[in-house]
């Protein structure tokens, strides 16, 4: 049984429409990751999950209940916020304690509670203290805590580490992970990092203006993005996009990108589908960490690699692996190398492409073809 | 050498002034403190003294009669009872009146910040009206509420019409305090199952002292020294007792007790005067601090 369902969903604010039409399904256990630029409604959703926000039209059911009249008390979830919202006069415990008092759950319960959860997340020693007295990454462990104790059968967090420094993010992301598996609860966790998404969920939808343009597993997500959107948002840096044309290259079908010397480079497909049209125009794209320095060996190894010579105009070292911006005619291509094959500054290198990892994109409607 | 003598005509001029700063800072502090000296050192003196002297004289006399006059046997109005009575009237008008304004207030900020609904805005800004319009304006008004409810020439009366005066100006000071409060907060409670009462007594109130603090300095001051209402409707021994000084300085055909007035004078300032000393660091605290982050 799914344990959150959302069918088609609106939301407008006036004349603004904020959702439009939000399909989404989470099933027992899932870790559901809403992700997408600021503004792309993920948050409202979230919101409107919780009950804090009016549904325009559609359907909300957490589990085999529609609860789009229902309060937000009443739904049986739980949710960690941004800004954490800690209660300022009231000590850890206290803060713990507040739902658990409001529901009247019986005492030697509460206490049962507020022990097992301190132990979980490691913050016995912080229930005297005000939220006031705790580090960020604390304050972000209580919120967790208030969240746990109350046993939900929703878990909602809003962006919940954006608040941390890169170091601690990453190790609450980790927690978050452990967390999750040791708890087995649904969540549903807002985040604009696609990192964190990519991490932790076990199907990202990716939003956009209102809509869900990809509702998937990770690798999925990742390897056969829907549209260019989701190319472009996930992974860092993100999917090279190469004007190009399907060309006829002895009977299989090849990408035509344009090259240094004005002609073109055919770059055989891998999966090479015979029957697509030659002539049509389309938009290549391949992620940085598919090009290498082109070898022999290399080729022995993937079969489905492809030469490409184009010049390097600006190499990035980052320690681990080694960025370098190239151009493929009149576009800017980024690949992430090996630094011990890194290439050099106004080299003309030949890449080795990945066929079997690109995607290519309908341009004008900038879907997946 | 020549260093030495920049040194000595630089420190001589930060001296000079120092001097002027200070001397101006006391010279002005006097002017203003005087007033109050005249009038205490007044109600320590016998009359004769005061008539002979004048008002701005060095005692040559010493008696605390004149308090105890003016607190318990003096004539106002035709009653020879002193102005315990009206002093006591102004607690019972003060007291009651600050803590329902105040509470009121609290509530409606509460609403108006965190439980916004359709025309929440349109309202506060009627609110807002009552802070503009001067409070002789209503005087009308309540003359024929008073009447209407048989409130005329009661303690009680004075009590009503000071709630719904302060209301708008507690009103905007909560409102605008509770504001800053993230309403994240009344998010994470609604979704813990807490309602609106448990909300506002649980979360709201412990985070409100340093706003609730100026409020009530600010009410309390404010009611026990409006005179306007107190002296249009009521009379003798239902008078507040910034009314019946009022009626103290008329004087009428007798000769004018200073010393006695003084001192009424004193015992009418000094509630004020204890709540300003006692709280006046808060308000100033309250009035520029923000709400908690």
């Amino acid at each position: 049984m799914a344990s959150l369902t959302i069918r088609n969903i609106f939301k407008n604010y006036g004349a603004v429409e904020v959702l439009k039409g939000i399909d989404i399904e989470a099933n027992q256990g899932e870790f559901i990751a809403l992700v997408g630029p600021s503004g792309c409604g993920k948050s409202t959703l979230l919101a409107m999950i919780a009950g804090l926000e009016s549904v325009t039209d559609g359907e909300i059911w957490i589990g085999d209940r529609m609860v789009n009249s229902v309060a937000p008390k009443d739904r049986d979830i739980a949710m960690v916020f941004q800004s954490y919202a800690l209660y300022p006069t009231m000590t850890v415990r206290q803060n713990m304690l507040f739902g658990m008092e409001a529901r009247n759950v019986p005492k030697p319960q509460q206490v049962e509670a507020i022990k097992r959860v301190s132990a979980l997340l490691q913050i016995e020693q912080l229930l005297n203290r005000k939220p006031g007295q705790l580090s960020g990454g604390q304050r972000q462990r209580v919120a967790m805590g208030r969240a746990l104790v109350r046993d939900p059968q929703l878990f909602l967090f809003d962006e919940p580490l954006s608040n941390l420094d890169a170091k601690l993010r990453v190790e609450m992301r980790t927690e978050i992970k452990k967390l999750h598996h040791r708890v087995g609860k649904t969540t549903i966790y807002v985040t604009h990092d696609q990192v964190e998404a990519m991490t932790l969920a076990s199907r990202i939808a990716v939003m956009h203006k209102g809509q869900v343009q990809q509702f998937d597993e990770p690798q999925v997500v990742y390897s056969r993005p829907t549209n260019m959107f989701v190319a472009g948002f996930m992974g860092s840096p993100s999917m090279n996009f190469i004007p190009a044309q399907l060309v006829d290259d002895g009977g299989k079908t090849a990408v035509a990108v344009p090259s240094q010397s004005g002609g073109s480079t055919k770059l055989a497909l891998y999966n090479g589908a015979a029957s697509r049209a030659p002539g049509k125009d389309v938009i290549f794209g391949v992620r940085p960490e598919h090009l290498f320095r082109y070898s022999a060996e290399l080729k022995a190894q993937k079969p489905a690699i492809v030469p490409l010579t184009v010049p390097v105009e600006l190499v990035e070292p980052t320690g681990a692996e080694t960025m370098a911006v190239m151009k493929v005619g009149e576009t800017e291509i980024v690949g992430r190398f090996d630094p011990d094959h890194a290439p050099q500054m106004g080299e003309n290198i030949t890449l080795g492409v990945d066929m079997a990892h690109v995607c290519l994109f309908e341009p004008t409607t900038q879907r997946l073809i | 050498m020549a260093f030495d003598a920049e040194a000595a005509s630089a420190r001589r001029r930060w001296v000079t002034s120092r001097v002027i700063i200070y001397g101006l800072l006391i010279v002005f502090s006097l002017i203003y403190i005087l007033p109050l000296v005249v009038v205490i050192l007044n109600s320590f003196r016998d009359l004769p003294e005061i008539n002979h002297n004048g008002l701005i004289a060095w005692p040559q006399s010493f008696s605390l009669d004149y308090w105890y006059q003016a607190w318990d046997t003096y004539c106002v109005g035709g009653t020879c009872a002193g102005v315990k009575g009206n002093f006591f009237n102004s607690l019972t008008m003060t007291i009651p009146a600050t803590i329902i304004s105040t509470a009121l207030g609290a509530m409606n900020g509460y609403i108006l910040s965190k439980w916004k609904f359709r025309g929440s805005d349109a309202l506060f800004a009627c609110v807002m009206l009552g802070v503009f319009v001067p409070g002789q304006l209503s005087l009308m008004p309540w003359s024929w509420l008073l009447g209407r409810i048989h409130l005329s020439n009661s303690v009680y009366g004075l009590i009503l019409i000071h709630c719904v005066q302060g209301l708008s100006f507690t009103t905007l000071f909560c409102r605008n305090f509770y504001v800053n409060i993230p309403d994240d907060l009344v998010k994470a409670a609604r979704i813990d199952g807490a309602g609106f009462w448990r909300i506002f007594w649980k979360i709201i109130v412990p985070i409100s002292p340093p706003i609730l603090i100026v409020t009530v300095i600010w009410q309390f001051t404010g009611i026990w020294n409006e005179f306007l209402f107190g002296v249009i409707f009521t009379t003798g021994n239902q008078q507040p007792i910034t009314a019946a000084l009022v009626a103290l300085g008329a004087g009428g055909l007798s000769v004018h007790a200073y010393n006695v007035s003084s001192a009424a004078v004193l015992i009418g300032a000094l509630p004020p005067l204890l709540v300003y000393f006692l709280g006046g660091k808060y308000f100033v605290r309250g009035l520029t601090q923000g709400a908690i982050k």
